[in-house]
């Protein structure tokens, strides 16, 4: 009984700021308190051990001939050569995927936005198409490529893909392959563009209707110049899902060592597009143990690479998204995660 | 006709565009179910829905499959997939439970207890740790992680109990889960952070006002209500990684073996496969009509199980709407 008496007459040395020590605490609480930084730390460390091993082995085996020089057959390390292919084709991969999903990511999310709430048919199509959005962000990307292959075998596609040996459909191509990466990059332009615009004050809409512009005219004019960062990270977070995968490229690209553009008679483009060739993600797939050529130093190298590519794609969507972006909620600072 | 396009479009045009775009969208993906059960339709009309069972070796079943000629006997298309099935699970089941306590604990420091220029920190690590990509994950743990527990964690005891049935390399279950985890804990993060944000700062403020401490009020107050997007986050990332191929191919050693519960510690270090890694792992075989029907229809079961585990998602987190928490 005295030690509760006595209690007033502590509390005032005992509060320093908010009011209560953690002396005071239960046990329970101090030691949720203790697991809570705990985790954090946990995290913080998983992530600098991640990132400074590989730059170390990175840096270690890393050589300015390694970047340019390109791959080769050979027996011995020093004859297969460097992956400057596998990063042309990254880059390429890239450039296709965003140019198919950028136009459409971004015209779904104005339709769904400026169009898609006016009566019930629309609320219900607005819903039909989020949902389906949803699905390709949720389906797995060995699926997604198997699903490409499965398309570009069709023979309706067929002059998309590289020729097999004996004239069949392999359907492994950069068209094929980019075309499959655009359902993977698709999601997170969609939700940032669409988040953006929703984002965008309707009295910014109505001024614009007020001085006569048509809602075509208002969405070109006015909406997509004020979610020009949203589209930016959007783009940003996309490049960065389709530089990071692997099952798509493993599958549909071929996984040859070199570009290997198809035989063709018209553009010449249209052959490069057609043939196969490899990215920086299967190049360190196959230099690891798991793989068939085995080279683990080409591969820390090639991972080097992709993961300083990784992290300053991940340092530009920070920059545009404090800069501009409308973003909403705690998930538009981690964006693109889910 | 380019002049038809620059010149300003009326109204009912652009949106009929944009309409058709985003209805394409959909179609894509209608498409995309269709192609995927037309293709692993064989397998279902010789084995109706007995192929998620078990019985033989999958590996033999595999091989014939494989080997079959250009037009494959029905006996080819013989299949029981229970094996890899089961590795799904069990990889999956066991890096959720271990990721799972790890995202909920940081996702209260990041939001509750962090001091404010470390809760910058924390959302960038979140960040980059959701960015690294998965081969980069599988490259860290076939070079590090599993050389590591087959050299230093396994025991010539416990190599020598499973002489003659699978070696043990370190390459196995524990590698996968472990990398697995920490692969899916970022979403997890972010999903309950998200929840946790739009808690009312009113309801922590009458909890500080009855006079308890900040972490009871998180225990008595926010966990409460944010159970349901707790439970959505550990949904929506098992759905993230039922489909992860890469990385499991690279660290679970690739064979097909079920691992048994009974070896004790053992257990931890078998090998195993998963549905998504013997798609990445036979996806040279495709040419086979057998094995690409098998493909397929592992690839329908992911694709199906993605699906109804985002509807579930879903479902868990409509009741956060009632009481306006946003998810």
């Amino acid at each position: 009984m005295s030690t509760f008496v006595s209690q007033p007459a502590e509390r005032p040395a005992r509060s320093r700021g908010r009011g209560s020590s953690i002396r005071a605490w239960r046990w329970s609480d101090r030691l949720l308190l203790l697991a809570a930084w705990g985790a954090g730390l946990t995290l913080c460390a998983v992530v600098a051990a991640v990132v400074l091993y590989m730059a170390l082995r990175g840096i270690e085996y890393l050589s300015p001939t390694l970047l340019f020089s390109r791959p080769a057959a050979g027996l011995t390390q020093s004859q297969t050569g460097g992956f400057l292919d596998p990063l042309l084709g990254t880059l390429l991969l890239t450039a296709i995927g965003i140019a198919i999903a950028a136009p459409l990511a971004i015209c779904s999310a104005l339709w769904i936005v400026e169009y898609g709430q006016g009566g019930r048919g629309r609320q219900t199509l607005t819903r039909v198409v989020e949902s389906s959005i949803e699905i390709v962000a949720g389906t797995p990307d060995i699926v997604i490529a198997f699903v490409g292959l499965a398309l570009f075998q069709l023979h309706l596609f067929a002059w998309a893909s590289e020729v097999g040996e004996g004239g069949g459909v392999t359907g492994k191509s950069f068209l094929a392959a980019g075309t499959m990466m655009s359902l993977i990059a698709l999601p997170p332009i969609f939700v940032a563009v669409r988040d953006g615009l929703q984002g965008v004050p309707a009295h910014t809409r109505e001024a614009a209707f007020a001085l006569g512009k048509t809602r075509v005219a208002t969405i070109r004019r006015v909406l997509l110049p004020s979610v020009r960062a949203n589209i930016a990270t959007g783009v940003t977070l996309g490049v960065s899902r389709i530089i990071a995968d692997t099952a798509i490229v493993v599958v549909l690209l071929g996984d040859t060592l070199r570009i290997e553009p198809q035989a063709h008679g018209g553009l010449p483009v249209l052959g490069l597009l057609k043939g196969t060739g490899s990215s920086l993600t299967s190049f360190i797939y196959d230099n690891s143990p798991a793989g068939e050529a085995g080279a683990p130093q080409k591969a820390y190298a090639a991972a080097f690479v992709l993961l300083a590519f990784v992290l300053a794609l991940n340092l530009l969507v920070e920059r545009i998204s404090r800069a501009r972006a409308r973003s909403t909620g705690f998930v538009a600072a981690v964006e693109g995660i889910v | 006709m380019l002049n038809r396009l620059r010149n300003p479009w009326p109204d009912h045009r652009a949106e009929r565009t944009l309409g058709a775009v985003a209805l394409f969208a959909c179609l894509c993906v209608l498409a995309m179910i269709v192609l995927v059960a037309q293709r692993a339709w064989p397998i279902f009309a010789h084995n109706g829905l007995s192929w998620l069972g078990s019985g033989g070796s999958l590996k033999a079943q595999i091989e014939t499959m494989l080997n079959a000629p250009g037009n494959p006997p029905a006996s080819a298309y013989h299949l029981r997939a229970w094996p890899i099935i089961y590795g799904t699970l069990l990889i999956t089941g066991l890096a959720v439970l271990l990721a799972l306590p790890l995202a909920l604990l940081s996702s209260i420091f990041i939001v509750e207890l962090a001091p404010v220029p470390m809760r910058r920190t924390m959302v960038r690590v979140v960040r980059v740790l959701a960015s690294v990509p998965s081969v980069v994950w599988g490259l860290i743990g076939i070079l590090v992680l599993v050389p590591f527990i087959g050299n230093h964690v396994i025991s010539p005891s416990q190599r020598a109990s499973m002489e003659g049935t699978v070696q043990l390399t370190g390459a196995g279950l524990a590698p996968a889960v472990l990398v697995l985890a920490l692969m899916i804990t970022p979403i997890m993060v972010a999903l309950i952070c998200d929840a946790l944000v739009a808690v009312p700062a009113a309801w922590r403020e009458g909890a500080a006002a009855l006079g308890v401490n900040r972490v009871r009020a998180i225990r008595a107050v926010t966990l409460r209500a944010v159970r349901p997007a707790i439970v959505a986050a550990a949904v929506l990332a098992t759905a993230r990684a039922l489909g992860e191929a890469i990385m499991i191919s690279m660290v679970s050693g690739s064979i097909f073996f079920a691992p048994r519960p009974g070896d004790g510690a053992t257990f931890f270090f078998e090998p195993l496969r998963s549905l998504a890694s013997t798609i990445v792992d036979y996806h040279e075989g495709i040419s086979a009509p057998a094995l690409s029907a098998a493909l397929y229809a592992f690839a329908l079961l992911l694709l199906f199980s993605a699906f109804v585990l985002s509807i579930g998602g879903y479902l868990i987190k409509l009741p956060l709407r009632r009481y306006q928490v946003r998810p």
